[in-house]
């Protein structure tokens, strides 16, 4: 043996980086930052305008166009996390509830079981949705965007063919419809504001996906398959199960949302409208998630979702033209998109090797 | 010195883990690895040395189970075996660091070295990462290849080149490999990155794995090789021993190696019983 070879000599001395950039890297590591930065920025702009935006009345009204956009922006924050991109959960949402309705207008079925066949058709789509993906390998951007105009498509035809109009009402007096109220229509009188039990859905939504992301297998293997899903595949991560389930649950959102909001008016209004689609993922990108995957938090898009509804009841009480709306919405996509790229070109200067 | 082609001079007498007979790999019909025989023990670093071309990556990619032979044979402990994927050689003891080593750099260093194998606790519904003996075991594993003073829940993105080397390393130490392939990244790494590298090939070497190092640089190879298997046009072209070579003989052949190779060439066209 040559004595000019290394022999084990015990830990090296490494460098370590200055405390800074390690704070740095640890802030990059949660994602929701911004979009908790976001919430404190919008409350900035709408609290001095409209002072009425903190009570409990304006509370109560955030949190309801919050909620059902939480639960959907949860579910695909996930999805982004692994790479991955849903449009067809809106549609999913008012298609599932079309066809509960029919089943009980139309069939005289009871309303757990409509909502029971209603949810399994929603998985199916998201089941094709998600095989679709993984087996053509096409972008999910595509494949659910003709998802999502068949269903859209479809349920305008079925509903105007088998109702007679785009509406269906009427399920108040369906079996099971007091049940169904307590669960997804339950409502809590507190001071001037009532409070609904989408709340509860969307924060166990997010608990659940949290705790998911963070402290499960199921967790690596979503940030695996976003962040590098050869490797994954390679070390023995199922990233094709992975990115089903995943898609399987944006269909169960959907149809979570659609089912909130059919008990909620007692009926569907199917309409023909195409923006709602996007606001889901307007709500996880502004939540921090990358579109190229591997990045996110579901904390952060419900915290977008959180932010959606302040700025939307702000510039009401404030007194501005509605119509602006989407226009400020539109500006703090950009930001965030912005930001968000700051963050991959930081992750991404880091050499792969 | 022996530098003659073909020739074993592995200079052990235990049974090989991984051994290629005749190994031969075409693109088409361009051969870019022929009739290579190459046999790795435990507790032994193979340097792998060639210039682009070479066939240094077939070589690799056959090793880790991504490429499949035209002709010849590869055995483990002995015995033909096939890989068809990366997988299935990972799940036969052969861990493989890519050169383009990928991580997922928003996941915690120890979500990274368990992806694919997480160590979980409690009941079916509520079954959870056991984050506390995942983070434990991830700070052991990195000390022993010579990783020290990490924080294992900083994301992986923290890295530095080299560390990352090391985390690949670790994990397949302490997943029980028996097989280790580096290939060597080809971006600039500082003196102390490449030392991390190297420490960690030595630890695998310790721990008795067959390493397979894939480098451009002599000088590093030199320094933790007990064998040196010159590649040039896809065949062996020198297989020496650290005894056979100083560091200034094995650089001289690194640059020469394409010299070698036709060199080679021309003596066994020259005689074709060879």
């Amino acid at each position: 043996m040559n004595p000019d070879r290394l022999s084990y000599a015990g830990a090296a001395p490494v460098t370590r980086r200055s405390p800074g950039r390690r704070l740095l890297d640890r802030l990059l590591a949660r994602p929701s930052i911004g979009a908790l930065l976001g919430v404190g920025l919008v409350l900035l702009i709408f609290a001095p305008q409209a002072p009425g935006l903190l009570s409990t009345g304006s509370l109560a009204t955030v949190l309801d166009v919050a909620a059902p956009l939480g639960i959907g922006g949860v579910a695909v924050a996930l999805l982004l996390v692994a790479g991955q991109f849903d449009l067809s959960i809106g549609v999913v949402s008012v298609s599932s509830s079309l066809l509960t309705a029919l089943l009980v207008t139309e069939l005289g079925l009871g309303l757990w079981p409509a909502l029971v066949v209603s949810l399994t058709a929603a998985l199916l789509v998201g089941a094709v949705n998600g095989l679709l993906v993984v087996i053509t390998e096409l972008p999910s951007f595509l494949v659910t965007l003709a998802t999502f105009l068949v269903l859209q498509g479809g349920s305008l035809a079925v509903a105007s063919a088998v109702a007679g109009s785009s509406r269906v009402s009427g399920l108040a007096q369906a079996p099971g419809w007091d049940s169904a109220l307590a669960v997804f229509g339950a409502t809590a009188q507190l001071g001037e504001g009532r409070f609904r039990i989408s709340l509860v859905w969307w924060v166990l939504a997010t608990a659940l996906t949290s705790w998911l992301l963070w402290r499960t297998r199921f967790g690596s293997s979503v940030f695996a398959t976003g962040g590098a899903g050869r490797a994954a595949h390679e070390l023995g991560v199922p990233v094709w199960r992975t990115t089903v389930l995943l898609f399987l649950g944006t269909a169960s959102a959907g149809w979570l949302i659609g089912t909130i909001g059919l008990v909620r008016l007692g009926g569907v209004q199917v309409d023909p409208a195409l923006g709602a689609e996007i606001e889901f993922i307007v709500v996880a990108v502004i939540g921090g998630c990358l579109l190229t995957g591997g990045y996110g938090s579901t904390v952060g898009a419900a915290l977008g979702a959180l932010l959606y509804g302040i700025a939307r009841e702000g510039i009401v009480l404030a007194g501005w033209d509605p119509r602006w709306f989407q226009s400020f919405l539109g500006s703090l996509l950009l930001v965030a998109l912005l930001l968000n790229g700051v963050v991959r070109r930081r992750l991404g200067r880091v050499p792969l090797s | 010195m022996s530098t003659a082609a073909g020739s074993t001079a592995d200079g052990g007498s235990t049974p090989p883990v991984l051994e290629l007979r005749g190994a031969t790999a075409r693109f088409g019909s361009v051969a870019a690895l022929s009739s290579v025989d190459l046999a790795l023990r435990g507790g032994q670093v193979t340097c792998l040395l060639g210039e682009n071309g070479s066939g240094k990556s077939t070589l690799v990619g056959v090793l880790s189970g991504m490429r499949r032979l035209s002709e010849g044979e590869l055995l483990l402990d002995g015995r033909p075996a096939r890989f068809r994927s990366p997988r299935q050689a990972r799940a036969a003891g052969i861990a493989t660091v890519w050169q383009d080593l990928a991580i997922a750099p928003l996941m915690s260093v120890w979500r990274n070295f368990f992806l694919g194998a997480e160590p979980t606790r409690g009941p079916r519904p509520l079954r959870r990462l056991d984050v506390a003996r995942a983070q434990q075991v991830t700070t052991t594993a990195m000390a022993g290849v010579g990783v020290v003073g990490l924080d294992p829940d900083q994301p992986a993105s923290a890295l530095q080149a080299g560390e990352r080397q090391s985390l690949a390393i670790a994990r397949a130490l302490h997943f029980g490999a028996r097989v280790l392939v580096l290939d060597e990244p080809t971006a600039p790494m500082t003196v102390a990155q490449r030392a991390l590298v190297l420490q960690s090939v030595v630890a695998a070497r310790e721990a008795g794995l067959a390493v397979v190092f894939v480098t451009h640089s002599p000088q590093y190879a030199h320094l933790v090789g007990d064998r040196f298997v010159l590649l040039g046009g896809g065949r062996v072209a020198g297989d020496l021993t650290a005894e056979d070579v100083d560091v200034h003989d094995l650089t001289r052949l690194v640059a020469g190696g394409d010299e070698l190779s036709r060199l080679t060439e021309a003596l066994r066209s020259a005689r074709p019983g060879h």
